[in-house]
């Protein structure tokens, strides 16, 4: 493949796989993409993995688990997409433990009571699937492989974290109130998820131009304002917007402007739990390095890998 | 895929095929009867069946604790795939022993309304792990006793136990051959994982001895249960191949009175309890 043939490939609304010609500052954004979803999709087991431990029924504890080591599974789908563009794994871990490389700034915020599993699942999980479906037409075929399936699961989540919330919602006044505070906390961070307002995100437009970036931050958070609105009637909560209305000329939803000096320090390292996060990610990984020593030192001496 | 409903587009179609493990869940027991086979006492088969089934609640929760810490990501998914497989055979064996009692527990009246001493799990379930090596020493240790037990327990005179056991047998090969891998590579890798896997090891074995200690339950339930004692050549000669690949030392197991069956257990079944129970206990009447 030439550079022409990339071009014709893109215009064709065709997908670009590995061994093909790419230019240089596509695969290096599709790795900072690919890795910072896969990073986000580690970092985000631990907020709900807390809840696993301690989930209130052992049916609740089984979803939970799944749900944590979908995550997981994510985490490596992510990563393998990343190393086909010649990333390396070990490596994209080392730029997530020192800082180097972002993650979803959700999952710094703190998990408090049990709704917030079921709030993740609707909300969090709900966005994740907002910026994830039009991904699975990203331009490079592995990214979009993956997200397919993940999407698939993604979607899985959602419902869970909504039926929970359903069900807690039919429970004591006091758990409708923990529904209700967790919807108040999440709100806001969620619409967050969609990145800053399109005038202050300066490589979207390569990013689409590229196809993989399909929609602008704006529109996919107003999608997502328009979906869950209801959903949120449904359920017999109140999302924490004053200026939340039906506006019946634009056939959307008007809303308020999330706190960007928030996102903005959140993203910088200063949300609530960034250091402990990234911590747990290092004491893993320092924990267990010499496993992994061990690991290779064993296949090293009968001449195989794991 | 349809934006304008991004989440529609998720579930309009039925194509499985592009599921990560397909969406054909079914019933394991679908079929099995529920009755109680002629002559079992009832007491007996529930606690049974609360022994076997408390076993995977707290080895689980064990697992449970190293979902984020794993040395490799391929570890943390395996970890919680075990700990959830342990999570699924500890429902059934409540569910069952819920009903084998008759007094309208179920599974989580059973796991979340009992105290410490009421739990009948061995006391190698219970143990902390420092390290990976611990924890894969008694991984080990445990798959390898449970699967020997329940490939003899899926010929049991109850048929629901015995449906429980035979699932729990595939899953229980995985698991073991999984634990013993890790004590293979801990064990022949670096000296110092050397080391710690031959401290893991005899650290273990002292919680091992109370395994092969047939209860009076088991021993009144021939022919339902399995007694344990006749497993242990089988533990023995599995555990002497890993060892040997490992580079360690054969082990020999000290003999012990049961204990775990009988409620008495250490202190850090109570700390497990304090957590899992933490949240049922704390809302009563709530709906989760």
């Amino acid at each position: 493949m030439s550079e022409s043939t990339f071009a014709e490939t893109i215009a064709k609304d065709q997908r670009v796989e590995p061994r093909d010609w790419m230019p240089d500052k596509y695969r290096q954004t599709l790795i900072r993409q690919i890795a910072q979803h896969a990073h986000s999709e580690i970092i985000g087991m631990q907020p709900e993995g807390e809840w696993i431990t301690r989930a209130p029924t052992l049916r609740r504890k089984a979803i939970l688990l799944a749900k944590v080591q979908d995550e997981a599974g994510h985490g490596l789908y992510l990563y393998s997409a990343a190393e086909t563009l010649g990333a390396d794994r070990g490596d994209l871990t080392k730029r997530l433990i020192e800082g180097r490389q972002k993650y979803s700034s959700i999952f710094n915020y703190p998990t408090l009571t049990f709704a917030d599993v079921g709030v993740i699942g609707w909300l969090v999980d709900g966005a994740a699937i907002c910026n994830q479906v039009p991904l699975c037409r990203s331009s490079f075929g592995p990214y979009a492989r993956a997200m397919i399936r993940i999407c698939k699961e993604e979607s899985f989540h959602q419902r869970q974290g909504y039926e929970l919330l359903m069900t807690m919602m039919g429970g004591t006044a006091g758990q409708r109130a923990m529904v209700q505070d967790a919807v108040n906390r999440w709100w806001w961070p969620s619409l967050m998820m969609f990145g800053p307002p399109d005038g202050d995100s300066p490589n979207s437009a390569q990013s689409m131009a590229w196809k993989i970036k399909r929609h602008s931050n704006d529109e996919l958070r107003q999608r997502f304002v328009d979906m869950s609105v209801p959903q949120a009637e449904a359920l017999g909560v109140t999302l924490p917007d004053p200026v939340l209305r039906w506006n019946a000329e634009r056939e959307h939803y008007d809303f308020g402007e999330p706190d960007w000096s928030e996102l903005k320090r959140v993203i910088t390292g200063d949300g609530p739990l960034n250091r402990q996060r990234i911590e747990r990610r290092r004491q893993a990984d320092s924990d267990g390095a010499w496993v992994r020593e061990a690991a290779a030192a064993h296949a090293a001496k009968h001449g195989s890998g794991r | 895929m349809a934006f304008d409903d991004a989440y529609g587009a998720l579930t309009d179609h039925a194509d499985d095929a592009r599921w990560a493990y397909g969406t054909g869940f079914t019933d394991p027991l679908a079929g099995v009867p529920a009755d109680l086979p002629d002559g079992v006492d009832r007491a007996d088969l529930a606690a049974y069946c609360l022994m076997l089934g408390d076993d995977a609640l707290i080895m689980s929760h064990r697992l449970q604790q190293w979902v984020t810490r794993a040395p490799e990501l391929e570890d943390e998914l395996a970890i919680a795939n075990i700990g959830l497989d342990l999570l699924g055979q500890a429902r059934l064996l409540l569910t069952r022993a819920g009903t084998a009692e008759g007094a309208g527990r179920d599974e989580d009246d059973l796991a979340y309304r009992r105290e410490a001493h009421e739990f009948r799990n061995v006391r190698l379930a219970e143990r902390d792990d420092a390290d990976f090596a611990q924890l894969m020493a008694r991984l080990l240790v445990f798959t390898t006793w449970r699967l020997a037990l329940f490939d003899r327990l899926s010929g049991s005179r109850d048929p629901m136990l015995a449906a429980i056991a035979a699932k729990g047998v595939k899953e229980l090969t995985y698991h073991r051959d999984y634990a013993a891998q890790w004590v293979v590579r801990i064990g022949d890798g670096t000296p110092l994982s050397h080391a710690r896997m031959a401290a893991a090891i005899s650290g273990v074995l002292p919680l091992a001895g109370e395994l092969f200690q047939a209860h009076e339950v088991e021993l009144r339930l021939a022919g339902v249960a399995v007694d344990p004692a006749v497993i242990r050549g089988e533990f023995d000669a599995v555990l002497a191949e890993v060892l040997t690949a490992a580079t360690l030392e054969p082990a020999e197991l000290p003999e012990v009175p049961a204990t775990g069956r009988d409620g008495e257990h250490t202190a850090a079944l109570t700390e497990i309890l304090a957590e899992m129970q933490e949240l049922a206990r704390a809302v009563p009447g709530g709906a989760w």
